[in-house]
């Protein structure tokens, strides 16, 4: 997979002395994670999916990876819920889950 | 290359003072009435005189963006902009001041439409002053060089990071043509070190440039700008003292006093007006009344504490200025006044005289009017129309 790490072993800043000076920081320090609001998630059906690749192209987060398999996978740390996928995909191999009350 | 005197309009002075700061990238946009100092300075990289990259951008908002990108790879930078112009570039203020890109520019102080105005009035720079840039206003057009070479010091300065807006009276100074000293590169060279910092995008250590940052971590970045703009204060101090010693001009830092120490009616306010208050004062001090003068020469960082003692022993003070913040007062006359209220202090009276406006002129005897009212013990209007 080639989309970045998470870095677990980031600590916050606690006072000013720890905040970088203007808005540049060393790259890949994706350090949260940002999908509260999704209230649908997108689920693949591996045996319906023809990897075609089309959800991978159009996911507009970019959080649609294909791992060492071949496969996809969904990065739901970052996925925002919005269907694009689901709506996009021809063999109709991704559902949209509720997240639950 | 030798110092040299030159009959020159401050424009030309301000392109002067750019062309020995050696900026990597210019870009603007032109505009009435700051374009000489960018059809000078486009003169100077056609012919190879300065060494530059000059953007011919299609607007102000694309002028303050290029010398943000071009700062954001660690460049020298340079803008100049005059009124309508510097409000439309108001976003990216924030954006230069905030990623702290220390971008230099020049603007040239000119009423805000409508109704439709060239002419100086300092409107355009005071609406702007939140905006998290350093403000300079000069007096003539010698300081306005020196204040140029200043700037890239001072706004690059590690503990400042921060851009400097420097300010020039449309066409009072901007196209008056005065008797200036230009440095020798040589020795604008030993002053102004090549601008160096790890703010920047560097392949051999790469940044993500412009992040964003949240409810949590977001007013921290706030409160750094605040830190460092109190601490530009300190700086421009240090620069202006070498500098003095460089060039054996010397400049007083944030503001400048004429007979402050015992004066009782003074007259507080900024840019080339102050050449009109200054052989006022003369006459009226040779026939032994105690007036003064202080000339604010940075709005931010504010002179708080040498505004508290320049004023510590008057009896009354005019702020006078070309500004006016709609159904309250000018907006100088709101900063000297919280300066004074906040220090325990004896107060003395304090009237805001407002002039200048769209370039209405204000002559020797408006100013012996302005001093008349501070010595009346009337009360009469606080803010007043001269
Ligand atoms: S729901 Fe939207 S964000 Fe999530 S994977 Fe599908 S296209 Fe991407
Ligand atoms: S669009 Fe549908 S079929 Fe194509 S790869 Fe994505 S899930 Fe599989």
């Amino acid at each position: 997979m080639n989309f970045p790490e998470r870095n677990r072993s980031f600590k916050p800043p606690k006072e000013l002395k720890d905040y970088p000076v203007g808005t540049a920081f060393p790259a890949g320090h994706l350090v949260d994670t940002n999908a509260a609001w999704r209230s649908l998630r997108p689920v693949i059906d591996a045996i319906k999916c023809s990897n075609c690749l089309i959800c991978w192209l159009l996911c507009p987060d970019g959080v649609i990876h294909r791992n060492s398999e071949g496969g996809l996978e969904i990065d739901y740390d970052f996925c925002k819920g919005c269907g694009i996928c689901s709506k996009e995909c021809r063999q109709k191999a991704i559902r949209m889950e509720s997240e639950g009350e | 290359m030798v110092e040299k005197r030159a009959f020159i309009s401050g424009n030309e002075a301000v392109a002067a003072g750019v062309c020995l700061a050696r900026p990597h990238v210019i870009a603007a946009y032109p505009i009435t009435p700051q374009t000489t100092v960018i059809e000078r300075l486009a003169e100077m990289v056609e012919d190879e005189s300065l060494r530059a990259e000059y953007l011919h951008v299609e607007s102000e908002h694309s002028a303050l963006s290029a010398c943000i990108g071009a700062s954001a790879v660690g460049a020298r930078t340079f803008t100049a902009t005059s009124s309508q112009g510097l409000l439309y570039m108001a976003e990216c203020l924030h954006y230069a001041s905030g990623g702290r890109f220390p971008v230099v520019m020049m603007n040239a102080n000119r009423s805000v439409a409508l109704p439709w105005n060239i002419y100086g009035d300092q409107r355009d720079s005071l609406s702007l002053l939140d905006c998290g840039w350093i403000q300079a206003y000069a007096e003539d057009a010698q300081e306005s060089l020196d204040m140029i070479l200043h700037a890239y010091a001072i706004a690059e300065h590690p503990d400042v990071l921060t851009p400097m807006m420097i300010n020039l009276d449309g066409f009072v100074i901007t196209h008056t043509y005065e008797l200036v000293t230009i440095p020798a590169q040589s020795d604008a060279d030993l002053f102004l070190a090549p601008f160096q910092t790890s703010n920047k995008m560097d392949f051999d250590s790469p940044m993500s440039l412009g992040f964003t940052a949240g409810p949590a971590y977001n007013q921290a970045f706030k409160q750094l700008q605040h830190l460092a703009m109190l601490s530009a204060s300190r700086v421009i101090r240090e620069v202006e003292e070498k500098f003095g010693q460089l060039f054996k001009r010397n400049y007083s830092g944030l503001l400048e006093t004429l007979y402050c120490d015992d004066a009782e009616y003074i007259i507080v306010t900024l840019g080339s007006v102050a050449g009109t208050l200054r052989p006022v004062i003369e006459r009226l001090r040779a026939l032994g009344e105690r007036v003064g003068l202080v000339r604010i020469r940075y709005m931010r960082p504010f002179p708080l504490e040498e505004i508290r003692k320049a004023l510590a022993g008057a009896k009354a003070v005019g702020v006078l200025e070309k500004d006016i913040s709609f159904g309250f007062e000018g907006t100088v006359y709101t900063n000297v006044n919280s300066a004074l209220m906040s220090a325990n202090l004896m107060r003395p009276r304090l009237r805001n005289f407002i002039g200048g406006l769209g370039g209405k002129n204000i002559s020797a005897q408006d100013v012996e009017m302005m001093f008349s009212r501070l010595k009346s013990s009337d009360e009469g209007e606080r803010v007043e129309f001269i």
